[in-house]
């Protein structure tokens, strides 16, 4: 394995570098998935049948809770990067926790808000407004249950083997999906629940 | 070589042979639609075959002319780079070609989602024609009658099919009189057609449905005006009402023979809401429909 | 016993029967047979566990072969069924499970396997790299792509097949109109694939990127490789359409959700064109490394390099853009008005504009050549004129207003095959057999191949063209018999005779390898085509390492450099860095089966247990530390003698 220490510890390696360049045509097909749900939910929205429409229920509160706890989760993220850069392992092990934490908070809200929907009446055979609306955020809270199984298994290995290039690709490549997964959330945010509520 | 040509004439007499003796159903137009398109079709035959034959010229000649058996062992083929001149014109004849049938095809879309040419004074006949699990319903909510399997019509006047399904997503197509438009659950779509020449034509469902599609047909029979209208006295005078009940059976999935009622099942059942690609619509709001992107138009029917 | 009645096929006939038993004794022979010769532990160490990019191309072609003969049964049985009129050989619900598996199988299990065999075993040759960039991943990929299509291939035999068309339109895929489990299998095993599918695109993409050898700029790229590359930048933009039509689809059968139903505000338009988003561009997925495939061998065979490559590779690039811009075309007759169907209509067409381009090109590229007429240059040749049939024709259907006359017709059955057989499937077979000796080390018989070539040929000619006839006659697709009355007798009971003799030539195929296999000669050097580009500078047949010195290359055609002078291998030996195999991706295909099955049948704990148990193998997989092996001078020097004497 030729390591070349000019380039940051992620780009070290070879192998390291196609991790990258693989990982981010995987994030354009990503982007198509996300783009296919958000074309179908455009399409699905007035369709609530005999079930509510979305200014009906979506509640600000937690909304806003979730936008905050994944915008500071996607900040987090790049100061462990920059930890990493640093090689300093206890504070890039620390940020990565703090971003699972958010993460999990993240989630936390989310389960509720679900559940809360179910319970008034908007669960996911109610309509087809309401089945794409609850895929649409399932789907990105799919990501973020998977990712954070994922950082916790990165921040383990960082734990036991320390810097290696390996760990480092890893961790990079961890951030730009959890950046990726930010970006979804604005767009929900903003053509989901904020054109819903006007 | 040789063997090729002799299969390829050999299949084209059979093909004349097994098609000269009576016409091609949409090659046979009986109304203006279908002529719009029959004549559509020739003419792209027509430029098609064309470019087929340039093409199996060209493939011929470089065989005949380039095969290494005809030539000395030690002639090296040149290197040759793409010459501008050259594919421009082979971007170019094509280009010329399209633009020219899509100048067609614009032209005939406007003329088959219009009433037809022609007729525009007149006032169309409207049928509404539903489909359920493997049959047609044919309701004619002006003259108050109601058709199963079998279509009455009027030459020489308009006819506005409004199409929509009881089930599976089926099409509407009358070949000789002009080409399919879906029938749909949540929608309904508009097909415009008209007879000129009185007859008894082919119908059917043309999208696969399920189990019974085979036989998901109907007859056509087109009668002159005065005709119809006596068809219609009778119908009213002899067939029994259609009820709600008796709609309901119908609407049974299997197949039944031709039946007529009087009433039509628009009365308790009536059509979906939402209707889509009638001419008055596409006419006169096709443009700011398109322009102003997402109108409530657009999310009846997913992105264009 | 209620359990197992759920895996009963509910319309049973004796050939479904028949089946049962010959696919369990040929299991049982496959077992047995393995056992006897002791083949179990070879099969492991050299296919089941392997992560090289040759042999996963061949299991991807012996799967496509396979499934070939599947689809083939399939089409064998559909043409003899509509023969003659009134047939009762097979009922309505026989006739549609048959169509529906014989497109979903050719499509799905039978053309795209074998063009990632291609992909697979052409790219990293053809870049001058040891393999691909994730050399597991693209095992992964292959298991993937095998536990779907045996997932769907068992829907026949347990459950029952799907039938509502391979294009699944809902509400007829719906529960409310099919209710046994096929539709199931064709949401879930398609979903599966396509993971596979979608994972091999990103492992090519970056393989072309990241991995050509020294001196081999983009525009040096030999054309197989550019049109893989295009052909996998599609993959990567329209698969995950599929993928969310294809879990919207499995939620309304098992969860009840209203996506595509006709109540609750369900919306069966929106599958259609999610469907065609994606299925269009899947057209170009398989025909553009067909492309590739061609330019390949009409180079070779006229002795001279393609012509016009830059503006090959931009009416690729073109293609690729437009083939996202007309999914609309297969459904003009939905009603969308006549400016909708004006703009998509205009966009179809003008994909025909780039695809000239390639014709004239292929055909200029004859021009003062060599034309030698082997078995690969036979197809090529045959596939010029036949696909510009296909490409006119296609114009033909786009101009909408006559489409509503061709739409849902037989003549749109005879143009999608028109440009698939000839097209496709040709390239398929000429690649075959331009690259069998590379992969094996010998040729296939020439004068077998070319009596193959003939009666596909000439069955092609006689199954389809008389279906552009008969569908402007008025026989719609799909039907599972028509009356004497409709007038198209004859032209079906031709179609029937055609098909016959292409089945004759696909069994043909067979026998030429087995004849092959026997009698050819071995002793055939590295480059029995006298061709020109990188792949065949290698031995043959190839060491796993591929090039025991990195390629220095200098244009396309790599074997006209060396014969001018150059020097394609500079330096000396170095230890190679190899991947290692791993049984992983073999046991998480094994798993991503149960967990297809499980879902199809609403078994909700195997579920559980299958899901959670793909996630334990990337767990391991990430845990893992695997660095990979060397291969040491020693042993390359030793390789390379024995292969430079043989
Ligand atoms: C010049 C290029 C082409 C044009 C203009 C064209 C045009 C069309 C149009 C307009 C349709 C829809 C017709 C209808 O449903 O009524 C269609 C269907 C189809 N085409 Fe093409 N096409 C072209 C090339 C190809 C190629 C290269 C392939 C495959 C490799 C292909 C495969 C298909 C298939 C599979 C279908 C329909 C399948 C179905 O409905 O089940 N076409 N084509
Ligand atoms: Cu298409």
């Amino acid at each position: 394995m030729k390591i070349d220490n000019s380039l940051p510890l992620e780009y070290s390696t070879d192998q390291n570098q196609l991790n990258i360049l693989g990982f981010w045509i995987f994030l354009g097909a990503e982007i198509m998935l996300f783009g296919t749900l958000f074309a179908s939910y455009f399409t699905l929205v007035d369709r609530t049948g005999a079930g509510p429409a979305g200014a009906e229920i979506f509640e600000i509160t937690p909304v806003l809770i979730e936008t905050l706890l994944l915008l500071t989760s996607s900040f987090t993220i790049g100061l462990a990067v920059h930890a990493m850069r640093l090689a300093n392992k206890k504070a890039t092990m620390a940020f990565i926790g703090i971003t699972l934490l958010l993460g999990l908070a993240f989630l936390g809200v989310e389960i509720y808000e679900f559940v809360h929907y179910v319970h008034i009446g908007a669960g996911l055979q109610t309509s087809a407004f309401t089945a794409i609306l609850l895929t649409t955020l399932g789907t990105h809270g799919a990501h973020v249950t998977f990712g954070l199984f994922w950082g916790t298994f990165i921040l383990l290995q960082i734990k036991k083997r320390g810097l290696t290039p390996e760990t480092g690709n890893k961790s990079f490549i961890f951030s730009l999906y959890w950046h990726f997964l930010d970006v979804v959330w604005i767009f929900i945010f903003s053509f989901v629940y904020l054109k819903g509520m006007m | 070589m040789k063997l090729k040509w002799a299969l390829l004439a050999v299949f084209f007499t059979i093909t004349t042979v097994l098609t000269g003796c009576e016409p091609l159903l949409v090659l046979d137009p009986k109304g203006p639609q279908a002529e719009r398109q029959a004549n559509d079709i020739m003419l792209s035959i027509g430029i098609m075959s064309f470019i087929v034959i340039a093409v199996l010229a060209i493939l011929t000649y470089m065989l005949i002319k380039y095969r290494a058996s005809k030539q000395s062992e030690d002639y090296e083929p040149p290197h040759i780079e793409g010459n501008p001149i050259v594919e421009a014109i082979c971007v170019g004849i094509p280009v010329i070609i399209v633009i020219f049938l899509s100048i067609v095809s614009v032209k005939s879309n406007y003329i088959v989602e219009a009433t037809p040419q022609g007729y525009e004074d007149q006032e169309p006949l409207v049928i509404y024609a539903s489909s359920s699990n493997w049959k047609w319903h044919f309701s004619y909510p002006e003259e108050d009658i109601e058709t199963v399997n079998y279509l009455y019509i009027p030459t020489d006047r308009p006819l506005e099919f409004k199409l929509y399904s009881y089930g599976p997503i089926t099409s509407f197509w009358i070949p000789q009189l002009g080409g399919q438009k879906y029938a749909m659950a949540d929608m309904v779509t508009t097909l415009h057609l008209a007879a000129e020449v009185p007859g008894e034509y082919m119908g059917r469902n043309a999208n696969f449905s399920g189990e019974g599609f085979a036989e998901n047909a109907f007859n056509v029979k087109a009668v002159p005006p005065a005709e119809f209208d006596e068809w219609v006295e009778e119908v009213k005078e002899t067939a029994s009402p259609l009820t709600e009940e008796k709609f309901n059976e119908l609407l049974e999935p299997g197949h039944l023979g031709q039946s007529t009622y009087t009433g039509t099942h628009l009365e308790f059942s009536p059509a979906p809401e939402h209707n889509h690609g009638s001419s008055e619509q596409d006419e006169h709001s096709t443009d700011e429909h398109h322009e102003s992107g997402h109108s409530e138009h657009d999310d009846e029917h997913s992105q264009h | 016993m209620e359990f197992f009645e759920r895996f009963a096929v509910p319309h049973p006939s004796p050939a479904i029967y028949a089946s049962m038993v010959a696919i369990g004794l040929t299991v049982i022979a496959i077992i047995a047979g393995l056992t006897y010769f002791k083949k179990w532990g070879y099969l492991w160490r050299e296919w089941l566990t392997t992560v090289d990019h040759k042999r996963i191309a061949i299991m991807y072609l012996i799967s496509a072969l396979l499934m070939l003969f599947r689809g083939g049964a399939d089409a064998i049985l559909m043409r003899a069924q509509l023969a003659v009129p009134d047939n009762k050989m097979l009922d309505a619900q026989h006739y549609n499970e048959i169509f529906t598996t014989h497109g979903v199988v050719m499509i799905m299990f039978m053309a795209m396997p074998f063009v990632f065999a291609f992909m697979n075993y052409l790219i990293p040759l053809q870049i001058g790299a040891r393999d691909v960039a994730f050399p597991r991943l693209n095992a992964i990929s292959f298991w993937l792509f095998f536990a779907g299509a045996m997932l769907f291939n068992i829907s026949f035999v347990v459950g029952g097949s799907p039938d509502a068309g391979w294009t699944s339109y809902f509400p007829l895929a719906g529960n409310d109109f099919s209710t046994s489990v096929g539709t199931n299998y064709y949401m879930i095993a398609l979903q599966i694939s396509g993971l596979g599918t979608l994972m091999t695109g990103i492992n090519m993409i970056t393989t072309i990127f990241k991995m050509r050898a020294p001196g081999m700029t983009l525009m040096k790229m030999p054309m197989f490789t550019w049109s893989s590359l295009i052909a996998n930048v599609i993959i990567v933009f329209a698969f995950p359409v599929l993928t969310v039509a294809l879990a919207m689809g499995t939620m309304d059968r098992l969860f009840g959700t209203n996506f595509f139903t006709t109540s609750n505000g369900g919306m069966d338009m929106l599958w259609a064109n999610l469907f065609w988003v994606w299925g269009h561009p899947e057209v170009y997925i398989l025909i553009l490394p067909a492309f590739g495939l061609y330019s390949e061998i009409i180079a070779t065979f006229s002795g001279r390099n393609l012509y016009g490559y830059k503006s090959m590779v931009a009416s690729m690039v073109l293609i690729s853009l437009l083939s996202f811009l007309v999914w609309t075309h297969h459904f003009f007759t939905m009603g969308q008005g006549a400016l909708t169907n004006s703009i998509f209509s205009i966009t179809t067409m003008a994909i025909a504009v780039p695809t000239g381009v390639k014709i004239f090109n292929w055909l200029f590229t004859l021009w003062k050549g060599k034309i030698r007429f082997t078995v690969p240059m036979l197809y090529s040749l045959g596939f010029i004129p036949l696909f510009t049939v296909g490409g006119v024709t296609g114009v033909m259907l786009a101009m909408s207003a006559a489409d509503y006359q061709y739409h849902n017709t037989m003549f749109l059955v005879a143009h999608f095959h028109n440009t698939i057989i000839p097209g496709v499937v040709f390239a398929m077979l000429a690649g075959f057999t331009y690259y069998w000796p590379k992969m094996f080390g010998f040729m296939l018989n020439e004068k077998i191949g070319k009596w193959t070539f003939w009666m596909l040929t000439v069955g092609f000619v006689l199954a389809f063209f008389p279906m552009y006839i008969s569908g402007l006659d008025g026989q719609a697709r799909r039907m599972y018999t028509y009356s004497e009355a409709a007038g198209f007798s004859m032209l079906n009971m031709l179609s029937f005779v055609g098909a016959a003799v292409m089945a004759f030539g696909f069994v043909l195929i067979v026998y030429n390898i087995y004849y092959s296999v026997r009698y050819s000669p071995r002793n055939i050097g590295a480059n029995p085509w006298n061709a020109r580009s990188l792949e065949w500078a290698t031995h043959t047949p190839v060491p796993e390492y591929n090039f025991a010195i990195t390629p220095n290359v200098a244009s396309s055609e790599a074997l006209r450099d060396v014969k001018n002078g150059h020097d394609l291998f500079p330096g000396k030996y170095e230890k190679i860095h190899m991947p290692n195999n791993s049984g992983l991706p073999f046991i998480m295909g094994v798993i991503f089966f149960v967990w297809g099955f499980s879902f199809v049948f609403a078994m909700w704990i195997p579920l559980i247990i299958a899901t959670i148990g793909i996630f334990a193998c990337m767990g391991y997989r990430s845990a893992e530390k695997d660095h990979g092996r060397y291969i040491s001078v020693k042993e390359i020097e030793d390789t390379e003698t024995k292969l430079r004497g043989a």
